[in-house]
């Protein structure tokens, strides 16, 4: 039997840890001479104070949406994906190679072929460390380590020899055809006479984002596949006499999870930027890491994790803007959301486990206290 | 390809190797114990921080040096108690020290010196310059060796020596003392040791530290010898490399002298397109090199050529049976 109801496993844990997370940050802003208290208002303001902040909040989120879920789906697995990074990389690729190319009639068809150009060069990059991991033993967490560094070179040399047009310095794509751009929040609300921005932020992938976590939702919890996914994850020696192979799981489950990766770059490449940019990931692989362990591997966790770390890249956009707070911050925080939810999770449940299991104690006398009824 | 372009080519292999070197034998410790490291890079990158920044305010490489060390040996106790008193996971542990030093190290630099995050520039006693071996002067008219000794084994900073100096040091640790074995078995079978009375514990803490003090001195290396100072990102993939160079050397010292000296000539070469194209007439896309220590090390872990088999207790909690 478990020592803590659910409740608290799934909602207490993650909060201590995130408030030790708050916390750490905010003394880490007190010691580099600023107000957190100020700061955080501004965050806010800057983030979901007006249509713009809102619109890069869930742009953000939508890249670790698809980050988070990536890694989500991995762990559950038993199998930890770092190289989302790599595989948005290359989804990215996919994307701009679908769009320069092939003169697609309309936005709606360019974003079918989008997605599916990203989804499947993201699962190709993930497909070779997880055969190598199932095959061969090779340990998956340094295969895809060194494969986030192989697509980076990759990125460099195709953009700097192939895709950069003739005569441009800069080493990025040519621009997409101008009727392939995605509707935007801003683009919609200006249609509909309400004034908004003209940036570039939040779009219609956003939308696929969501449908994606619910995608991954039924996968995990309503199919078969889902099933055995998990039962691998839980034990894999249970899951081999259970008929289940192990090659099969590892290299569906990455390919999945590569995928997932990968469609991030539908955002970045096709939605925001309109061209494959050298550096269009900036981290987002990583942040899915942290993006998952706070959402436990659920995908409601993981797209409530994913707009609070939204939230936190729009606001620490504006702190740098505004104050002198460098926007490394963010990079802070994520780093002690992982350490917290994610490393020191035993530091977190250690004590509460024993506060439960003390509470239960005082509830249900043990055995020995209770009247002996005598015999009849 | 001349001579003098040879020996300008070896130096700064040299020179590239060197950081990869100190932070690979850091990370031989830390895996031969048992303790998974990939926040090699995030405390080589602590390191070079306040190795510079404490240079720059004490006007001291030696004490910078102190600094940087004692900034990786906390990142390295932090790694300890996740993985070590919390059983956490280590590789969680690894990405989240790489993130905090990324981020540490630009806020705190901004706010001490206000430079965009990067330490002023160091000069004089603030850096660890070249030192001039007795009868370099010499020497360096002699044929052949002259050269050779004057401008490849002459000439380094003394972190370059110390990190050629910990390699038979290394060797001579793990596998010529009681600790080493004791540290190496409790990296394979660590009930063995518990068993035999010795703490896993105190092992595996003692690891980390050391992990912690090579990396600090790789740190070092990076700001203030091979480069005057602090800039954001410094280390680029380094600790990676390092990685990578281990599993080359398949957890062995004198393996990871020829791994990191091979990644340091690659490194080498990507700043000498024209050596390249001098030797073997083709054009290779510098992208092309900086990938190969990756590639290279994908092909090995797949066991195409040689196998590498890590410490088998790698990455494992040690839980005492109750």
């Amino acid at each position: 039997m478990d020592v803590m109801p659910k409740w608290a496993e799934v909602v207490l844990v993650p909060l201590i840890s995130l408030l030790l997370a708050a916390i750490l940050s905010a003394l880490v802003i007190l010691a580099i001479g600023e107000d957190p208290v100020a700061a955080t208002k501004l965050m806010v303001e800057g983030a979901v104070g007006s249509v713009r902040g809102w619109g890069y909040t869930l742009y953000y989120a939508t890249n670790f949406i698809f980050t988070g879920l990536a890694v989500a789906v991995a762990f559950h697995a038993r199998l930890f994906n770092i190289g989302g990074e790599g595989q948005a990389m290359l989804g990215g690729l996919g994307v701009a190679l679908a769009l320069l190319f092939i003169p697609w009639p309309h936005w709606t068809i360019g974003l079918i072929a989008a997605s599916l150009g990203a989804a499947v060069f993201g699962a190709f990059w993930a497909f070779i460390p997880a055969y190598l991991q199932a095959k061969r033993g090779s340990h998956i967490v340094i295969t895809t380590i060194m494969f986030n560094f192989i697509a980076s070179a990759l990125l460099i040399y195709l953009l700097n020899e192939f895709l950069k047009p003739v005569g441009q310095a800069d080493p990025s794509s040519a621009r997409f055809a101008p009727h392939l751009d995605l509707p935007t929040l801003n683009s919609v609300l200006n249609g509909m006479g309400i004034k908004a921005s003209k940036d570039d932020s939040v779009n219609v992938t956003f939308l696929i984002a969501l449908a994606s976590a619910f995608a991954v939702w039924v996968l995990m919890w309503r199919t078969r596949l889902g099933y055995e996914i998990r039962a691998f994850g839980h034990s894999e020696s249970a899951a081999k006499y259970a008929g289940i192979n192990p090659v099969r799981i590892t290299v569906i489950t990455m390919l999945i999870s590569g995928g997932l990766a990968g469609l991030m770059g539908v955002n970045t490449v096709m939605g925001e930027s309109e061209k494959l940019l050298l550096n269009s990931t900036e981290g987002a692989g990583f942040i899915g890491i942290a993006v998952a362990l706070m959402g436990r591997s659920h995908p409601v966790g993981v797209v409530i994790a994913a707009i609070l770390f939204g939230f936190l890249y729009q606001g620490g956009a504006e702190l740098a803007l505004w104050t002198s707070i460098p926007r490394e911050l963010i990079v802070v925080i994520q780093a002690l959301v992982i350490l917290f939810t994610g490393a020191l999770d035993n530091m977190v449940r250690m004590p509460l486990e024993r506060m439960f299991l003390a509470a239960r104690l005082r509830r249900a006398p043990g055995p020995e206290r209770k009247p002996v009824e005598p015999a009849k | 390809m001349d001579y003098t372009t040879l020996i300008q080519l070896l130096d700064s292999t040299v020179r590239f190797a060197t950081p990869l070197l100190l932070a690979c034998l850091a990370g031989l410790f830390s895996e031969r114990a048992g303790i998974f490291d990939i926040g090699l890079e995030g405390k080589m990158l602590a390191a070079a921080f306040f190795t510079a920044a404490v240079a720059s305010l004490t006007g001291s490489a030696w004490i910078g040096l102190l600094g940087g060390i004692g900034a990786s040996l906390v990142l390295a106790g932090i790694h300890g108690v996740a993985s070590i008193t919390f059983r956490g996971n280590q590789l969680i542990s690894g990405v989240a020290i790489n993130a905090l030093a990324a981020g540490m190290t630009v806020l705190i630099a901004q706010d001490w010196f206000r430079q965009g995050g990067r330490t002023p520039p160091l000069a004089g006693n603030a850096r660890f310059e070249g030192i001039t071996l007795p009868g370099a002067q010499a020497m360096a008219d002699v044929p052949l060796i002259g050269p050779l000794y004057a401008e490849l084994i002459s000439g380094h900073s003394v972190l370059v020596y110390i990190a050629f100096l910990a390699v038979p040091l290394t060797w001579w640790v793990l596998f010529r003392t009681r600790f080493g074995l004791r540290l190496r078995a409790v990296g394979e079978n660590p009930a063995a040791v518990d068993t035999a009375g010795v703490s896993v514990v105190g092992l595996r803490y003692a690891a980390v530290m050391i992990c912690g003090v090579l990396c600090g001195i790789a740190g070092a290396y990076l700001s203030t010898a091979l480069q005057a100072g602090f800039v954001k990102d410094m280390s680029a993939g380094r600790g990676f490399i390092a990685l990578a160079a281990l599993i080359f050397a398949k957890w062995r010292p004198w393996y990871a002298l020829w791994a990191t000296l091979l990644f340091g000539l690659f490194g080498a070469l990507e700043t000498r397109p024209d050596v390249i194209q001098a030797v073997i007439g083709l054009k290779v896309p510098g992208p092309l090199l900086g990938g190969l220590p990756y590639i290279m090390t994908v092909v090995i872990l797949a066991g195409f050529v040689g196998k590498a088999i890590p410490p088998r207790a790698g990455g494992d909690p040690y839980v005492k049976e109750r």
